[in-house]
């Protein structure tokens, strides 16, 4: 099993258990396969996104990735998991302003020490960005940002992609478009896919759709 | 992968030149003033360690006497006893164009001296009769026409405005017969040989540099580092403000290549070390920098030392290993102080949200809180440090705390005053403005903590300069009474030029004094004659009744004020010249720019204990209109060369021209930290400019122009400038007051009444709306000219 949840719960300092933003989560993903978590506005979505990515610390349960379980593991070595294993696209694509398209699509690989130059360029012609690898973040449109994200995230051959509504920052025609590479990319790289939504219409083109509800799993 | 993230690290300067260029000067300004004033004290210690040397007195103690002269069965006692001693006669020596200090040496006992031997003449040769001076070229001058010279050898090594020669040759110039004013403890002394404290306990044994010139030198050293610490730390405000902007720019960043698997400790490592490799480029520029402020500083602080203390500094700036590594670490220390907050929001930086904007703005508004705190704890410490700690460390602990404390509390204060402003506003427009300022008060309140510290030291500094200045000028119309100065070649002329102005009705009062030494210094012996010039004119700072006609009378000694803080003697009190010699002090006077005591006794009484004055120098009084006649005349009836003659208004000119000199040095580096304050304002305004899109473009949706905006971007720049300038008067004159009476008092011996110069500080207040007016002016002009598909795209991003 690629990610495995077991009893996972979670809640911030200085609220009652009862108000765990997260309860008795279990959840299993197999290697190359999608699953899409949906869910209301505050439901803890981003909150176990987050945990799978190895960024926040969770109170009780435990996550496995790839037969790793992050639970006691130091900063560094959760930084390692982030580098190799699992890489993220956000909603605000979150791209570095002062590097180029080119170098942003590079960056994760080179930070995690898997250039593959070939798929790179793969990447970078499949996501259509093979003339605007020379401009900036602030150049390109939304869609055009995010697609450099996902170029980014894919470049360093994760084994599993995290992904937090990452067409919500987009119009219907680019969302669509965006959505429809990313899948195709996810499958051809053999890569599962984690992605937290909450448009019941793009969680249907995913392998397995969970709804997440006031911290637990429906 | 550090490779990586470095790279991605560096690439937000590539994109935020401007940024980066600031964040350099920042920190090049900041070392370079401070290394400036590090290789001109360096310079000047450096100098008297040469002249020192050339005198062969390195690293060699020596014994002084309590009060008056060794004399020279003293000196035979202790050779008998055992001790290597080398006896060393010291005094001033009275030239036509002023004097030179002569010292007089034993050749045969005094340790090697370097100034010597460079001219190819051995040590001994001073013995040859008549004897021979050793003197620098450039004080060859100054014996110009003085009869009788015995044959003058130059030398380069030697300190300019000193005269070597042997002992019994400086005796008898000097007329200090069997006198000597220290011995020298010369090295590898017998085993076993009686203490110096049992066989003459009325001598002291004192390190060779330990002098009272040398601790007066020191406070001069100390006000520059004071100086220089100060511009280092306005220079450091700009650094803050800009490492703390890097840092919030790359908020995201940070986020997102830790989600890409960089650790927080590589990132913290990877910040850290981008930040010092700035900060070595930025340390090598500073020290250029300071290399050339010093050079071009240093003939003025060698002119207010030898105005101050007769010391001169002598050469160029030189590149010294030590002052290199410690302006590089300088530059290294300053940067992590002024990064320690930034970096400190770097650690607490939450990973997954970046704080809303609400939430920034409680923050600022705590840290102001936090900062006026630590701001009042530093006022009280500093203010408590002044009552506990004598001297000048409390003297510059109670500025140091008044200064950063006062810095620290202006943006709570300034908060408080733009938040009444805002409850004054009418209409919606000025509401925006009032509530617009208060918002951006966080990231220009640094750059206003600059300001308020540069304007508060020009306006102390200014204030103690003039008050000095005009206290100076007064003192000087007092002091300087008699109309003319005389000046004749020998004593054999004396009487023809007396008898002369006798027959013309004129007012002679001789100018006689003998210099002694007085617990390790030279004090100065003045025997005056009685007259109402004294009475009249003389500036008086403390007195007993009838102190004047005690002096006259023989029975009192009117002492200068260095003098009566130095010793605490104050009217009443017995001044002990040598165990024979005690005179009742019956007033003190006031006696600015000299760094040694000075006595006033009647002329019979300083007769009978010193045997040869010299009297060749004269005051003449008469009537002002006719002063110039009577020069006439003098120089037609005399060898002109022969009487040397300087009138009043002459002689004021060129004690003013010193003075002013004096504080060329203060002055440059007040107009240098102003400017530094000018440019944290000028960075300030154009780092926050990217982040002010944002906030400008929804107004100009609703009908601003940005031509307005622009002028407005002016305006809050002026209204913030101004405030901090009120705010920094008051500070201003708490620092004018501690350098008038304490620091002053510590440094120099004296204390000065305090004037205030409404002007100077319009002045000023117009040079602050200038500088913020300059700062301004970019930010505004880009904004006048920006074009709107720009600041749609704040809108664009919004989506």
């Amino acid at each position: 099993m690629l990610l495995s949840i077991q009893n996972l719960s979670k809640c911030y300092p200085g609220l009652p258990p009862s108000r765990a933003v997260l309860r008795n989560i279990s959840l299993d993903l197999e290697a190359g396969k999608s699953i899409a978590l949906t869910g209301e506005s505050g439901s803890g979505k981003s909150t176990l996104l987050h945990l799978i990515a190895a960024l926040d610390h969770y109170d009780t349960g435990d996550i496995k990735i790839d037969g790793t379980s992050l639970t006691g593991l130091t900063d560094r070595t959760r930084a390692e998991i982030r580098r190799t294993k699992v890489a993220l696209v956000f909603q605000q694509y979150n791209l570095v302003p002062s590097l180029t398209v080119g170098k942003n699509l590079l960056l994760h690989a080179r930070l995690g020490g898997r250039v593959d130059l070939d798929w790179n360029t793969t990447l970078t012609h499949r996501l259509g960005l093979a003339d605007l690898t020379d401009r900036y973040p602030e150049q390109l449109s939304g869609g055009q940002q995010q697609r450099v994200a996902i170029g980014r995230a894919l470049a360093v051959r994760p084994k599993l992609l995290l992904a937090d509504e990452p067409t919500g920052n987009l119009d219907e025609t680019a969302s669509a478009e965006v959505l429809k590479l990313m899948l195709e990319l996810v499958r051809k790289s053999g890569t599962s896919l984690f992605l937290v939504t909450h448009s019941a219409q793009i969680a249907a083109q995913l392998d397995r759709q969970v709804h997440l509800s006031e911290g637990v799993l429906q | 992968m550090r490779g990586a993230a470095f790279g991605a690290l560096l690439s937000h300067w590539s994109r935020h030149p401007l940024q980066l260029l600031t964040l350099v000067a920042g920190l090049a300004l900041a070392t370079g003033l401070w290394s400036a004033v590090q290789a001109i004290n360096g310079e000047a210690r450096a100098s008297y360690a040469r002249a020192s040397a050339q005198l062969g007195l390195t690293g060699m103690d020596m014994l002084i006497p309590k009060n008056g002269n060794i004399s020279v069965a003293r000196y035979v006692e202790l050779r008998r006893a055992g001790w290597k001693l080398a006896p060393v006669l010291e005094g001033r020596w009275l030239l036509r164009n002023g004097s030179v200090k002569l010292i007089g040496i034993d050749p045969l006992n005094h340790p090697a001296l370097p100034a010597i031997s460079p001219t190819g003449s051995p040590q001994l040769d001073a013995l040859r009769s008549p004897g021979r001076i050793f003197l620098h070229p450039s004080t060859e001058s100054q014996l110009d026409g003085h009869p009788d010279l015995p044959p003058v050898i130059l030398t380069e090594t030697l300190p300019t405005g000193i005269v070597l020669s042997d002992i019994s040759l400086a005796e008898s110039i000097l007329g200090l017969h069997g006198q000597i004013t220290r011995l020298i403890i010369l090295p590898d002394q017998p085993m076993g040989l009686k203490p110096l404290a049992d066989l003459a306990p009325e001598l002291l044994r004192r390190a060779a540099i330990d002098t009272q010139t040398g601790r007066l030198t020191d406070s001069f050293h100390l006000n520059l580092t004071a100086f220089g610490l100060l511009s280092f730390a306005v220079g450091l405000f700009i650094v803050q403000g800009t490492v703390g902007l890097g840092i919030e720019q790359r908020r995201n960043l940070f986020r997102t290549l830790r989600a890409m698997g960089v650790s927080l400790r590589l990132l913290t490592g990877l910040l850290l070390g981008e930040l010092m490799f700035i900060a070595l480029v930025a340390g090598c520029l500073g020290l250029i920098l300071g290399y050339l402020v010093a050079g071009a500083l240093l003939p003025d602080v060698s002119a207010t030392l030898n105005g101050l203390y007769g010391e001169t500094v002598e050469g160029g700036i030189t590149l010294r290993l030590s002052w290199i590594l410690s302006g590089l670490g300088m530059a290294i220390f300053g940067t992590l102080i002024a990064s320690a907050q930034a970096f400190a929001n770097f650690y607490r930086m939450p990973l997954l949200l970046a704080p809303g904007v609400q939430a920034r703005s409680l923050d600022a508004r705590s840290s102001q809180q936090v900062m006026a705190i630590v701001g009042c704890g530093l006022i009280v410490t500093g203010s408590l440090a002044i009552l506990l700690i004598d001297g000048l460390v409390g003297g510059f602990a109670l500025l140091a705390g008044v200064m950063l404390g006062s810095a620290l509390l202006l943006p709570l204060l300034l908060s408080a005053i733009l938040a009444a402003g805002a409850r004054t506003a009418r209409s919606a427009l000025s509401e925006w403005i009032w509530a617009d300022m208060r918002a951006q008060l966080p990231g220009i309140s640094l750059a206003m903590m600059a300001l308020l510290l540069a304007l508060a030291t020009n306006i102390g500094v200014g204030t103690m300069t003039s008050s000095f200045r005009l206290t100076f000028v007064g003192w000087m119309n007092q002091r300087l009474s008699a109309e003319i100065y005389a000046t004749v070649k020998d004593e054999q002329q004396t009487g023809e030029f007396t008898g002369w102005l006798a027959d013309r009705d004129i007012t002679t009062l001789p100018i006689r004094w003998a210099e002694i030494p007085y617990d390790g210094s030279p004090i100065r012996i003045y025997g005056v004659v009685d007259h109402d010039t004294y009475r009249e004119n003389w500036p008086i700072l403390q007195a007993q009744p009838a102190a004047w006609d005690r002096v006259f009378d023989g029975g009192g000694a009117m002492i200068n004020e260095q003098l009566a803080r130095r010793q605490n003697l104050w009217p009443g009190n017995i001044l002990t010249l040598s165990q024979d010699w005690q005179i009742p002090v019956t007033g003190v006077y006031s006696d600015y720019g000299n760094p040694h005591g000075q006595v006033m006794i009647s002329l019979p009484a300083l007769l009978q204990q010193v045997s040869h004055v010299p009297n060749r120098q004269f005051g003449l009084r008469l009537p002002p209109k006719d002063a110039a006649d009577l020069m006439k005349e003098i120089r037609q009836s005399f060898d002109s060369a022969s009487i040397s003659l300087i009138d009043q208004a002459d002689i004021k000119a060129r004690s003013l021209a010193v003075f002013d000199r004096t504080f060329v040095v203060t002055g440059a580096l007040n107009l240098l930290t102003l400017g530094v304050a000018g440019f944290a304002i000028l960075t300030s305004l154009l780092t926050l400019w990217t982040m002010r899109l944002p906030q400008l473009a929804p107004i100009w949706a609703l009908g601003v122009s940005r031509r307005q905006l622009a002028w407005l971007e002016v305006l809050r720049s002026l209204a913030l400038a101004s405030l901090t300038a009120v705010l920094a008067l008051p500070l201003g004159l708490v620092l004018a007051w501690v350098l008038l009476s304490v620091i002053n008092v510590e440094a120099f011996g004296w204390k000065l009444p305090m004037y205030v110069f409404p002007m100077d500080w319009l002045r000023l207040l117009g040079l602050a709306l200038i500088a913020a007016t300059a700062a301004a002016a970019v930010p505004a002009i880009k904004l006048a000219r920006i074009k709107p598909a720009d600041l749609l795209k704040v809108f664009a991003h919004e989506r």
